[in-house]
């Protein structure tokens, strides 16, 4: 989880990303952040996550992108 | 709705493409972005130079100045010229079609068959099917196909979701009659009108007649600057739709054809940007050698021209001397979805210059 915290506070350090309940509603993230996001989750971890699969709920929450993760078969 | 089409050959593909070159770095500025969001999006999209006609320069000078290469260099005679369609969603005019401007210019004879057809990124696809119904006929053994875009004149420089990859180019294919002995091209093609807001130039047509009122530019939510003259893309939609619809027809494309996939040497795709194409072939299980995706990157996405660019800069010397199995697919405005699986090569020219 502290992965996906810091990749988050890589794109956008300008944000706590601990406050916000939904990255994409609060703003936090737009859909070139969210390009971003998938890029760096896919190396980081060394996946690829499935086109289909980049839609703003899967990367509205810390808990949403870890879902996403698992269901990539990443052990968090 | 599939198609398959018999004893049909593609003979020579030659692009033409601006000579002047924008590079992103020199444009990052006009967008609402901060710097490094602008560097690390430049490496995901692919983001690089694109090739931008100069004001004043129209499709059919692009075109025109291709087939007068051919013709000067011997690769293509203007009495054997049987048919002219023109692919393009930037015509000179409104009338007459741009088809009839080329024919004009050339001095082709009377008797040639000439169509307009406003196609963007699946205008390839959707032209070589047009040509190979054309070749049916008895007296019509050659057609030529040319596919023409000059989007840059119609995206505003500060629309960051569409100016940074946009790209002018125009092609021109030739397509013949076969001898017999060649294998069937298969192709499927789809439509979805109910989505035809997704991908638009809102004002210039005769709904909403451009006016200083349309050359109005307003900042959206995310920051894009654009008037109803521009082209509007809903970036998302787009993206959703394409990975939604592309693998299914690409499965379905090769089960018409009763290939695998692992079968075809290469996936000759519209040239939208890097990131989309990388998850597109993640999705197929194709090796990204096997489906480039530097179009964006070195040109720019020019539409219905990105294929054939992406075949002249990358196989350019190959397809001159060998045979490949290729399957092309095209996906944009309509919403309109297109493949193609055929043998391509042994060409009589493949090659891409400058205008």
């Amino acid at each position: 989880m502290k992965k996906i915290e810091n990749i988050l506070k890589e794109i956008r350090p300008e944000f706590d990303f601990t406050e916000s309940r939904d990255f994409i509603i609060d703003g936090l993230l737009d859909s070139f952040d969210v390009i971003t996001l998938v890029t760096e989750l896919d190396k980081a971890f060394g996946i690829s996550i499935d086109g289909i699969d980049i839609v703003p709920e899967n990367f509205a929450s810390i808990d949403a992108i870890a879902a996403l993760l698992k269901k990539k078969g990443v052990v968090l | 709705m599939n198609l398959t089409f018999k004893n049909k050959r593609v003979t020579g593909i030659l692009t033409v493409v601006p000579a002047k070159e924008v590079r992103f770095e020199d444009e990052m500025g006009n967008y609402n972005f901060t710097r490094e969001q602008s560097v690390k999006l430049q490496k995901i999209m692919g983001f690089g130079a694109h090739r931008i006609v100069d004001d004043g320069t129209c499709v059919s000078d692009l075109a025109v100045f291709g087939l007068n290469h051919l013709i000067q260099n011997g690769q293509l005679k203007k009495e054997e010229i049987d048919a002219l369609i023109f692919v393009t969603q930037t015509p000179d005019f409104m009338m007459p079609a741009t088809s009839f401007i080329v024919h004009g210019a050339l001095g082709l004879r009377h008797d040639v068959y000439c169509l307009d057809i406003n196609q963007g990124c699946a205008g390839y696809l959707v032209g070589l099917q047009q040509a190979f119904l054309l070749t049916e006929q008895a007296n019509i053994n050659k057609v030529v196909l040319v596919n023409a875009d000059i989007l840059s004149r119609k995206v505003n420089k500060r629309d960051r979701n569409s100016f940074p990859l946009i790209g002018d180019a125009c092609s021109i294919t030739l397509i013949e009659k076969g001898s017999g002995s060649e294998q069937p091209v298969y192709s499927t093609i789809k439509i979805d009108g109910g989505n035809s807001n997704v991908l638009t130039i809102p004002a210039g047509g005769m709904r909403l007649p451009s006016s200083a009122e349309t050359a109005i530019e307003e900042q959206d939510e995310k920051g894009n600057i654009r008037s109803k003259d521009n082209l509007v893309m809903k970036g998302d939609a787009v993206y959703n739709f394409v990975m939604m619809e592309v693998p299914p027809m690409i499965a379905d494309l090769h089960e018409l054809a009763g290939k695998e996939i692992s079968d075809t040497d290469y996936f000759l795709f519209h040239q939208p940007n890097k990131f989309m194409l990388q998850k597109l072939a993640d999705k197929l299980k194709v090796p990204y050698a096997k489906m480039p995706f530097n179009v964006v990157e070195h040109f720019g996405n020019s539409s219905g021209v990105s294929i054939p660019t992406a075949i002249t800069f990358n196989l350019a010397q190959e397809l001159r001397s060998q045979e490949y199995t290729v399957c092309l697919a095209g996906f944009g405005v309509g919403l309109t979805w297109s493949s193609m699986l055929l043998k391509l090569g042994n060409l009589d020219f493949c090659e891409m210059i400058n205008y």
